[in-house]
This record gives C-alpha cells, sequence and structure tokens, in this order.
C-alpha cells in the first residue's frame, strides 16, 4: 500500500499540487484520471522520488519515503516498476539488453537465471522473437510492451503506468489495459494507472482518483463514476456524446 | 543562468558523478565502449588535421626565416615545439570539444527529454554515474594516445612538407626536430590532455544533464556545450602555461 498523505507540490511560484491525500491499494489497479496539465504526471514523479514534495508524506507500507537516504531509497525503488510516457527504453540496447538491464545491474542470480527471467517477461508480454531488435525497429505498441516487460522485470511490487495506451491504436490499447490489469492481479501488485481514456479507466479502473486543477476533485469505483453528481467530473468524463448515450443505458 | 549557478550545479553533479559504481563489470563494458566512441572513431579527423597543421606549421616558419642568418635547423626545432607544447594538446582538444563534446551533450540531452534518465533513477541507479563517469574515465585513459599520436603524425607532416617544397632538408629538420628536447615538455603536454580530456567530457554531459523540455533544447544545449567547453579550455590552457612552463 502507498499512503500520500497531504501532499503538496510548487515549481518556484506555481503550485501544482495542493492538498493531495489518497490511498493506492494493493493487489488493484488504482487510476489517476485528469485534465491535461492537471497535475498527475507530477503526482506520479512525486510519488517515486524523481520531484522532491514542497510539503506532505509518501509512505510505503508504512515507511515515509522522502526524507531516506539514497542507498535506503533504492531499496524500495527495487520494488517500482515505472512505464514512462514514452516508454524511455534505452535506444542504444536491444529489446533483450533492455529487460535485462535492471537484472545485470543489481546482479540478480546467474546469467542463466536472468536470462530464463527475460524470456519469461518478454513471453508475458507476447514479444517472444523480437529480442535482438532495437527500439526504434520496433513499433510503438511494441515499445510499451517492451517497456512493460522491463518495468516488472524485477518483480516489483509497486507499478506505475504514465498514459500506458496514448498513441496507440484502441485494439492495441485493450491489449495493453489487459496486460496491465492481469499482471496486477497475478503479482498482488499495487498498480498506479494515469488515463484520460475513458475507455481504460471502464476497463480496468478499480480505485479512482480524478484531480481537477491540482487538486483531488473526487474519489471512488468505475461505479460511482456512472452515477456521480460531481459536475467537474461529469463534464470530464461525459464530454462526448458517445459517454453521454453510455451513461443512460447505465443508469436504466 | 549565472555563472555561479552553473559552477555550483556542475561540481554537485560531478560529486554524484565520481562514487562507486552499482555494477564494476557494468562500468568495464561501458569505458570500453566509451573508449571505442570517444577515441577510435576521432582517429581519422585527428590524423588529416595533425597531419596538414604539421606541414603549415613548418612551411610558414621556413618562409618567414630566409634571412639567412638563422640557421635551418630552426625550422624543425619550432615545428617541434609549436606542436607538442600547443597544437596537439590544445588545438585537438578544441577540435575534440566540437566533435565528442557536442555528441556527448546530445546523447544525454536525449536521454535526459526522453526520460531515460529519470528510468535509471527509477531503478535505484545513479544516473550521473552511470553515464557520465565511463565517458569521463575512458577520455582520460584514450586521449593521451590520440594526442601522441597527433603529435607524431604532424612532426612527421611538417617534415614531409619541408622536403618535399625543398624549403628545408631532411637532416636540417631532424636536427631542429630533436635539438634541446626536454621529457618535461611531454610533460606538460600530457597533463594539458588529461585536464582537456576531463573539461570535454564532463562539461558537455553537464549541458546534456541538465536539458529541459524537448528535442529544440537538446541541440541547443550541444551548441553552448561546444562554446563552454572551448571557452574552459582556452582559460585553462592559460592557466596551466602558468603553472608549468614558468
Ligand atoms: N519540471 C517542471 N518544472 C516546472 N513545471 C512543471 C514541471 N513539470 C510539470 N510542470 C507543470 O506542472 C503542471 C502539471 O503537469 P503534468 O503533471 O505533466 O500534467 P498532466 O496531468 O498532463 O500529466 C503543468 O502546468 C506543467 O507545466
Ligand atoms: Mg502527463
Amino acid at each position: 500500500m502507498i499512503e500520500v498523505k497531504n501532499l503538496y507540490k510548487s515549481f518556484g511560484e506555481e503550485e501544482v499540487l495542493r492538498d493531495i491525500s489518497f490511498n493506492f491499494k494493493p493487489g488493484t489497479v488504482n487510476v489517476i484520471i485528469g485534465g491535461s496539465g492537471s497535475g498527475k504526471t507530477v503526482l506520479t514523479k512525486c510519488i517515486v522520488g524523481l520531484f522532491e514534495l514542497t510539503k506532505g508524506q509518501v509512505l510505503y507500507e508504512g515507511v515515509d519515503f522522502h526524507p531516506l537516504s539514497f542507498e535506503e531509497k533504492k531499496e524500495i525503488r527495487k520494488q517500482i516498476g515505472f512505464l514512462f510516457q514514452g516508454g524511455a527504453l534505452f535506444d542504444s540496447l536491444t529489446v533483450e539488453e533492455n529487460v535485462m538491464f535492471p537484472l545485470n545491474i543489481f546482479e540478480q542470480g546467474t546469467q542463466k537465471e536472468r536470462k530464463e527471467r527475460v524470456d519469461f517477461v518478454l513471453n508475458r508480454v507476447n514479444l517472444t522473437g523480437s529480442e535482438k531488435k532495437y527500439p526504434a525497429e520496433i513499433s510503438g505498441g511494441m515499445q510499451k510492451r517492451v517497456a512493460i516487460a522491463r518495468a516488472i522485470a524485477m518483480k516489483p511490487k509497486y507499478l506505475f503506468c504514465d498514459e500506458p495506451n496514448s498513441g496507440l491504436d484502441p485494439k492495441t490499447a485493450i491489449v495493453i489495459d489487459n496486460l496491465i490489469g492481469e499482471i496486477t492481479a497475478e503479482y498482488n501488485m499495487t498498480t498506479v494507472v494515469i488515463t484520460h481514456d475513458m475507455n481504460s479507466v471502464l476497463e480496468i479502473g478499480e480505485n479512482i482518483m480524478f484531480i481537477y486543477q491540482g487538486e483531488l476533485e473526487w474519489s471512488g469505483t468505475r461505479d460511482d463514476i456512472l452515477k456521480t453528481t460531481n459536475k467537474n467530473l461529469s463534464d470530464f468524463v461525459y464530454a462526448s456524446d458517445f459517454m453521454k448515450q453510455i451513461r443512460s443505458i447505465a443508469n436504466k | 543562468m549565472k555563472l555561479l549557478e552553473h559552477v555550483g550545479r556542475f561540481t554537485l553533479l560531478m560529486f554524484t558523478t565520481f562514487k562507486f559504481p552499482e555494477s564494476w563489470k557494468a562500468l568495464r563494458k561501458n569505458v570500453i565502449t566509451e573508449m571505442h566512441s570517444l577515441g577510435i572513431k576521432s582517429l581519422g579527423i585527428i590524423i588529416i588535421i595533425s597531419g596538414f597543421m604539421g606541414a603549415v606549421i613548418t612551411i610558414q616558419t621556413a618562409t618567414n626565416l630566409e634571412s639567412g642568418l638563422i640557421p635551418a635547423y630552426t625550422v624543425g626545432f619550432a615545428a617541434r615545439q609549436s606542436v607538442i607544447l600547443e597544437f596537439s594538446p590544445t588545438i585537438i582538444a578544441l577540435i575534440l570539444v566540437g566533435k565528442v563534446g557536442s555528441n556527448i551533450s546530445s546523447e544525454i540531452g536525449t536521454m535526459r527529454v526522453t526520460d531515460q534518465i529519470d528510468a535509471l533513477e527509477i531503478m535505484g541507479i545513479n544516473s550521473a554515474n552511470y553515464i557520465i563517469l565511463p565517458k569521463i574515465i575512458a577520455a582520460a585513459l584514450i586521449n593521451p594516445f590520440l594526442i601522441t599520436l597527433s603529435m607524431a603524425v604532424s612532426i612527421g607532416g611538417g617534415y614531409a612538407a619541408g622536403v618535399l617544397s625543398g624549403l628545408v632538408s631532411g637532416a636540417d629538420y631532424e636536427y631542429g626536430a630533436k635539438l634541446d628536447f626536454k621529457m618535461y615538455f611531454y610533460f606538460y603536454a600530457m597533463v594539458k590532455t588529461v585536464v582537456f580530456a576531463f573539461v570535454l567530457t564532463a562539461v558537455p554531459a553537464y549541458y546534456g544533464y541538465f536539458t529541459k523540455g524537448g528535442s529544440v533544447n537538446v541541440g541547443k544545449s550541444s551548441t553552448e556545450a561546444v562554446v563552454a567547453g572551448s571557452v574552459i579550455i582556452l582559460l585553462l590552457n592559460y592557466v596551466l602555461t602558468q603553472l608549468l612552463l614558468i
């Protein structure tokens, strides 16, 4: 479990996040939704310590993360997988080397065990056969899957995904969504997914937080979304006629 | 940004860079890769530039000495001194800032704007140490060889130009080139070489590491890195000359 307590974040004068408190539950796909520029990415970067907090706390299983030393943080970071919006694959390394990378650096097990682990996770994301290709030689959807494979190579307890299906066609997007949902359940991970794709929210979202202009505006389950009376959330979710139709069908 | 801020941030970055690596094996592997890409790939340009510069220095010295009072071997002597003391260690370093430095800065800048640096940090890896340290070590190891090679090629180029143009005889040039040689000159050149190797990797690495935004800024950092690197090399060249030769 990850607990965020009264988190504030400013860049200079600009206050991006205000008084955010939320619990991310284990074995669950926790979803952060919100408009572009509302502070979703900044929030996750604060949680994993890529940004310092202006105020507040982030607790991993009760341990206050930010005051820890680099070495102490490292022990928690080894348990974090992070899927960046653009994949952030190392472009000088092949698919296989990318996934192997954290295992090699932290010298996990024997060379043979590492190779087996890499084969296992690449197989898990359906990428067997592309091991020797470079990131530039594979499609966007495949890059996302390699990034997922790399993120889960170290068997993380926490998985963060920043807009995992942005830039993907709807079919590939659903494949990625389902993959994230399945591995979360399989490994009992605390997964945090940022998205503004309502399809994904309704597909895999279990514990949802809605950020509006840097504040936690609403939280609940996907069933709650369909019945919400919150004006800003409705405006965000039901921006399209299609979603309005879904709501009217769901509420009949 | 203010100069002091740059200095402070650069110093902090270097403190983070010079730490024990997470994996010695990975460091060794990266140093070897970098020696190849920083060193071996610069061989061609260094040989061409050095050969021609040696030739030009010789011809210019020779044509300026046609008074008859100054002995012919002075040409070889002057060529050797200027090549060992200044041309090879300093001018080649300036050329390498342009070639290797801009390369380092855009490579690291791209890693920054595509979140590859954050990806390392999230894994619990000291990204500065992982990315920058191998480049500094590789340049410090390989540049002495590159510069020594440059000296040899320049002096050889001067010999060829002198003889081919008929401005100086081979024997005179050779006599001058060996005259009054002190090992200290070479030592001085190597001190400069190692210092400049640090500058021409660490300064561009700094600019790349702190790139903000997108690909436009990657290009911008790379230009800034080359300018800053060149100025710092020239300043340090002055300081080191004062310290070591007076
Ligand atoms: N490194 C940064 N420095 C300054 N401002 C930033 C930085 N990163 C993000 N911001 C600002 O924070 C706000 C929220 O950004 P972000 O979290 O990326 O939005 P999103 O919800 O689309 O992911 C934006 O106004 C952005 O300009
Ligand atoms: Mg974002």
